[in-house]
Order: structure tokens, then C-alpha cells, then sequence
């Protein structure tokens, strides 16, 4: 499942729901990503999260959807923010079920590296020294090329 | 057809959106980015460096030798930074 919003979201409730009822699962993985007060060694005071309605919902529904392929997984939830946020706020929450560990786990790291490369968003920073886009990782190319073979979406 | 700028391409080019007629002679994503480069300053200090630029044709990614039609929905971008 796949939810683009402004608002916060309660990670306990969300993972509360998404076993409800399924007594197959027997592990859950999840991950959530927070925004940091520090950008490079710049404080970073708030960043905002720009997003390409639509298409950003067509891509997580890929990336949930390949990832179904790849592991046994009995539910999947992506939930990613957009709007001002800041230090400590939750960007995505990214969660995972399989009756098994491995899947859940690696299903659930799959997903936050993929999305971090195909998901369309783009982060606005404010710092001391003005507003200014961040700029892409090297890193987080690397961490998606780690999950072969490399999918065209 | 139906322009879309995101994050610095939109700041840098002064608009999040613009729907111009098909130019003449464009056929694919290459050569639209050429026409676009010239229609003003500001589009061409926004496409100076193409390797910072992402495209996607209604809404799926794609490289320079995708054609382009009348009608598409193209979105010029930087590379995504999200989660």
C-alpha cells in the first residue's frame, strides 16, 4: 500500500494495522527515515519535500510491486511525506510482513533504497546560509545498483 | 504538450508548469531539451548542464532518444532525493 501526505503518521498504529488479522506473518521489518539538523556541516533549520503528484504514486507502486515479486511478502506499506518538516520529523516509513524474517528485512531494505532513487522528490533545505536543493548521493546510486538485477522503472 | 519543472529546474526557469505547441523538427526528448535551451535565458541557465537533468514522458523515465508527440506530459527535474 501506498500513501503520499502532508500529515504525520503513527508508526505503531501503522504497523499495528497492517498484521491485523494475518496470522501468517511472523515478522515484521520496517524503517523510518528523520529529518537531520544537519546538512554537510551546515545546520539545517527545517527542508522542504517537493514531489511530482502522480508520478510519485505510479513509481512507489512499482517499487512495491517489484519488490512482491522478489520476496514472499504477506503486506507492504510505504508512507512518504511532502511539505515543510523539521529536525526529528518523519519523512517515510516503510514497512514489510512475511511469515518469515529474511523476506521482511530485505524486502523492507530493498524498498527504502530504491525508492531514494526512483521515487520523485527533492529536498529544499534552510539553512543558516540560505535555501538551497540537496543535491543527490553517490552513495544511494551505489546502494540501489546493489540489488541486481537492475530493474527498468 | 505539457511542460513540468520540479525543484531548482522550476526555481531556475521561473515556472512550475507551461504548454507550448510541439516545435517543428522536435521528435524526441534530445531535441526537445535543444529548443527549449534556446527559448530563453532562463531556460538555458536551467539546461546548461543536461547531466543534472532527469526526464520522464508521461511520467515513466526516460533518455534522449525517446520520441516526444503532441499531447505528452514531459517533467524536467534533478536527480530525486527523497526518503
Amino acid at each position: 500500500m501506498i500513501r503520499v501526505q502532508r500529515e504525520d503518521f503513527d508508526a505503531g498504529a501503522e504497523l499495528e494495522r497492517l498484521t491485523a488479522g494475518n496470522h501468517r506473518i511472523g515478522g515484521v521489518g520496517s524503517f523510518i527515515g528523520l529529518v537531520r539538523d544537519m546538512g554537510g556541516s551546515d545546520r539545517v533549520s527545517a527542508l522542504t519535500l517537493e514531489h511530482y503528484p502522480g508520478m510519485t504514486e505510479r513509481k512507489l507502486a512499482e517499487i512495491e510491486a517489484e519488490a512482491r515479486r522478489r520476496w514472499p511478502l504477506d503486506a507492504a506499506l510505504i508512507i512518504h511525506r511532502y511539505g515543510r518538516l523539521e529536525p526529528g520529523d518523519r519523512i517515510v516509513l516503510v514497512a514489510t510482513a512475511s511469515p518469515h524474517r529474511e523476506a521482511a528485512l530485505a524486502a523492507c531494505h530493498f524498498l527504502i533504497d530504491w525508492l531514494k532513487t526512483e521515487a520523485p522528490f527533492w529536498k529544499s533545505e534552510e539553512t543558516p546560509a540560505g535555501e538551497r536543493w540537496v543535491e543527490s548521493r553517490a552513495e544511494d546510486d551505489a546502494a540501489r545498483e546493489g540489488w541486481t538485477p537492475t530493474l527498468n522503472v | 504538450m505539457r511542460l513540468l519543472y520540479f525543484a531548482w529546474l522550476r526555481t531556475r526557469v521561473g515556472c512550475a508548469e507551461e504548454e507550448i505547441p510541439l516545435p517543428p523538427q522536435v521528435d524526441n526528448v534530445a531535441g526537445l531539451l535543444d529548443w527549449l535551451g534556446r527559448r530563453s535565458d532562463r531556460h538555458a541557465d536551467a539546461l546548461r548542464n543536461l547531466g543534472l537533468v532527469r526526464v520522464a514522458v508521461n511520467q515513466d523515465y526516460v533518455g534522449p532518444a525517446h520520441p516526444v508527440r503532441e499531447g505528452d506530459e514531459v517533467a524536467l527535474f534533478p536527480p530525486v532525493t527523497g526518503g
